[in-house]
């Protein structure tokens, strides 16, 4: 009887991946341990192991194919005793299995493939199993942050700009490269974002190009490494701190606040603190409460910090640039889920963006949504919907979250007098919060209907998929909520 | 006959002959004090009165209501900084401390007047009277303050250290803390750090034997603390921090090492704090028979004095020196509370550098 090897999720986010190389050859016996093949996937290239023994009967995807979803077949066992050519039966039930519903995928969870990933690469994800079944359009909560709707061109990037597609990961890279190439004193230290080419692969290739005294791989040490990149900033050099995801950054928040928001204000300008501390915040797939969350509220709290959180690419990499420039500590979010997804980048000698201004990313006349990172495709995605039913929302992306700009949200307001803040996070003490309260203070005149927010739910992010998609935002919830504010 | 005495079979420093554990501490036993000449023993012995009647003088503007908050006083352990900091190469090496940090600024020659302006909040202050006792800086000197989270400075001076190996400019960071500090994680996140990456700092334990009102032997499972290093293969050094030239002789031995680019140096430098924690310390924990026989027979300024004499210096110009400092104390604590408050406006300065 054959057994079916699937393509492998190899890690939370993965919904397809590349099959780089087959290592063994239909015929050939393996034993549990054995490599069949390598597997490049968003984040790197990992060895899929066999787990039992048996013998390759049939390979069902060639090696050098790319996009091949989580879950198809790419090979089939002979089991013991069989005969190789036995096993090649149920061929084409991997591509057709694609569409499938969750259930499908779930009821068959228990693989005989199931893929003794080094235990490194798990470490990588932030130490979360590897999600089974990402293809298959699982109802977790992440799936429902997707978003197709791209933000409209910033209108910092000059017209006629040659325009290319790059992912927000390759943004973040060459934003890191270009401010290396230019100022000597920028480096890069964290874990893993060396030698390992980054945990989420945002270092990849820097460690080639500028070496081991400018790229260093930190021990699993958050609140001293935290602490050595602020002293190297307050000895002169300008240090960009990963943390491997901001949940970690805990450990570290001390020298966060403390020592590079501070010190500037304490010293009385004498000591300047130029670091940029950044990595994934906010919620990633299935990896339970302890990381997921949105720190962008805890930061933007403190006075002496810039607090940026990024959504598409080109914003990614002109802002970052211009916060590794900045003379003050920054904060800068990223978003694991977003790393992978493609978007137009300006190809340009030195894009850099404003510190603290937001953008429209839709115009509208009949509502705003506020919003931010992950937050940003929610909400272009509710806006299609809306104008569907004639409803013309403008998009707003703060971008900074401090110092926050006032002034585009006060406008937009003024325009449509009506708002809602579209945030994945906590609600109390929130962004959210904070836009309502500036509604309130500035622009209550401007309102024809109460402030609302739209956050995840106030409880810790649960595990179990459906908790999951229950807890955190979703399109139909900013839609409401904008029909609500509407009187529709 | 070679190898006829077997290491201890627990004794790994015997094989690892790339791991100097004991090099340092056995330096300084062959040579524990500096030999300095009258004119240099007279410029510590000036600079250690200075931070003493500079902390005397601090107490009582405390007591007058003239400086506020947290105020904590270096009185007792003013061999410590003048000896250590009186070894550094000024412009290029850099300091670090906690928040006991009057005596460090002092011990770089920086105006008393500054400092005693910062410690009432007033516009002249060195930090703008922005920061207080705790949070005072002189970048122009490299000294980086001035912490008031226990154990901080540890990882920032860290980083300094990693900054001067980074621009290869031979410095060394000098970062000081207490036997307090010396139980926080973080300092063990540095040592390894600094040592995996072999960053030019020497880690000062200032152990004057009390944790705010916790004796070491209550708080520390190790309280040979030059031992803390020896995980990491920190080489220590266990110093009579009351002796400002054993203090001067064991820095020259430590920044020798690195300096020449051998890692980090963990150095015990054993103290008294006379007074209490803050000026808020009652004091309860220890006898006043305690504190005075460490005034009566290990005092470092009295050491310095008798030293001095037997060094044919006179009583007069010893006294001398004595009016000379009380006069330069005395204008500093005039132009502290003459000096106006900052401007309401600076309440919203230096948050952030730049414009956004």
């Amino acid at each position: 009887m054959g057994v079916e090897i699937k393509m492998p999720a190899l890690s939370p986010t993965m919904e397809e991946g590349k099959l780089a190389k087959w290592l063994v050859k239909e015929g050939d016996e393996v034993s549990s341990g054995d490599i069949l093949a390598e597997i490049e996937t968003d984040k790197a290239t990992m060895e899929f192991e066999a787990v039992d023994e048996g013998t390759v009967g049939k390979i069902m995807v060639p090696e050098g194919t790319e996009g091949v979803k989580v879950g198809t077949v790419i090979a089939v066992m002979a089991g013991e005793g069989d005969e190789a050519e036995a096993a090649s039966a149920p061929a084409a039930e991997g591509p057709d299995e694609q569409p499938a519903p969750a259930a499908k995928t779930k009821d068959k969870a228990p693989k005989v493939e199931k893929p003794e990933q080094q235990l490194k690469a798990d470490e990588s994800d932030a130490g979360a199993p590897a999600e089974k079944g990402g293809d298959s359009k699982l109802e977790t909560g992440t799936t429902q942050l997707a978003s197709e709707v791209k933000p409209a061109t910033s209108a910092e990037i000059p017209h006629g700009t040659n325009m290319k597609s790059a992912t927000v990961r390759e943004a973040l890279r060459d934003a890191m490269a270009e401010e290396m190439r230019r100022d000597e004193r920028v480096f890069v230290m964290g874990e893993e974002v060396a030698e390992y080419q980054g945990a989420y692969k945002v270092t990849q290739g820097l460690l080639d190009e500028f070496g081991p005294k400018r790229v260093i791989d930190t021990p699993i040490t958050e609140y001293g490494f935290a602490g050595i990149g602020t002293g190297a900033a307050m000895g002169g050099l300008r240090p960009i701190v990963e943390f491997m995801t901001f949940n970690f950054a805990m450990q570290a928040i001390d020298h966060i606040i403390n020592s590079a928001a501070k010190t500037n204000y304490m010293s009385g300008g004498q000591m300047r603190c130029p670091v940029v501390f950044r990595g994934p915040n906010g919620a990633a797939a299935r990896v339970g409460a302890q990381h997921s969350q949105n720190y962008g509220p805890w930061y933007a709290s403190v006075p002496g910090l810039v607090v940026i959180a990024p959504y598409d690419a080109s914003d990614a990499k002109g802002l970052l640039k211009a916060a590794i420039r900045s003379e003050d500590p920054v904060v800068f979010l990223e978003n694991e889920l977003v790393y992978g997804r493609s978007f137009e980048l300006p190809e340009m000698d030195d894009h850099v963006l404003p510190i603290g201004k937001a953008r429209v990313v839709r115009e509208g006349k009949d509502v705003t949504i506020v919003t931010y990172s992950i937050g940003v495709g929610v909400s272009l995605e509710a806006a299609e919907q809306l104008a569907a039913e004639g409803i013309e929302a403008e998009v707003i992306d703060l971008r900074t979250l401090r110092p926050l700009d006032k002034e585009a949200v006060l406008a937009s307001l003024k325009k449509t007098n009506r708002l809602v803040v579209a945030e994945e996070g906590f609600p109390v003490c929130s962004i959210a919060s904070e836009i309502i309260a500036i509604c309130m203070e500035d622009g209550f005149d401007d309102l024809d209907a109460p402030v609302l927010r739209v956050n995840n739910e106030d409880v810790p992010l649960p595990y179990a998929a459906n908790l999951e998609k229950a807890a955190l935002i979703d399109v139909p919830r900013v839609v409401e909520a904008v029909k609500k504010v509407c009187y529709r | 006959m070679p190898n006829a005495e077997p290491s201890p079979p627990n004794d790994m420093t015997e094989q690892d002959e790339d791991f100097a554990l004991r090099s340092l501490a056995e330096a300084h036993a062959a040579d524990r004090r500096y030999k300095a000449s009258k004119e240099e023993l007279l410029h510590f012995y000036e600079q250690m009165l200075l931070i003493r009647r500079f902390e005397e003088k601090a107490g009582q503007l405390y007591g007058l209501g003239l400086i506020g908050g947290f105020c904590h006083l270096y009185i007792g352990q003013e061999a410590v900084a003048v000896g250590l900091q009186s070894a550094l190469k000024g412009g290029l090496d850099s300091v670090i401390t906690g928040y006991r940090d009057h005596g460090h600024m002092l011990a770089y020659g920086i105006d008393p007047k500054v400092i005693m302006a910062e410690l009432t909040g007033r516009h002249s202050g060195i930090s703008k009277g922005k920061g207080g006792s705790m949070h005072m800086f002189s970048v122009e000197h490299r000294f980086y303050g001035g912490h008031g989270i226990v154990g901080a400075q540890v990882p920032l001076g860290s980083g300094l250290a990693f900054a001067h190996k980074y621009r290869e400019d031979g410095g060394v960071c000098l970062a000081y803390f207490g036997d307090g500090a010396a139980n926080q994680g973080q300092v063990y996140e540095s040592f390894n750090m600094a040592s995996l990456w072999k960053l030019p700092i020497i880690f000062v334990i200032e152990n004057n034997q009390y944790a705010m009102g916790t004796a070491v032997q209550r708080s520390s499972a190790e309280t040979h603390f030059y031992r803390r290093g020896t995980a990491f293969r920190i080489p220590g050094m266990q110093v009579d921090g009351m002796d400002v030239l054993e203090v001067r002789k064991a820095a020259e031995i430590a920044i020798e090492h690195v300096r020449g680019g051998n890692g980090p140096v963990l150095m015990e430098l054993n103290t008294y704090r006379y007074r209490g924690h803050s000026m808020s310390d009652p004091a309860k924990y220890r006898t006043r028979e305690e504190v005075q026989g460490v005034r009566e027979k290990r005092d470092p300024i009295e050491h310095a004095k008798t030293e001095l004499m037997e060094m044919g210096v006179s009583e007069a110009s010893l006294k001398e020196i004595d009016k000379r400092v009380r006069t330069a104390v005395g204008q500093a604590a005039d132009f502290a509370e003459s000096s106006p408050e900052p401007e309401a406006s600076e309440l919203y300065t230096d948050v952030l550098v730049e414009t956004y």
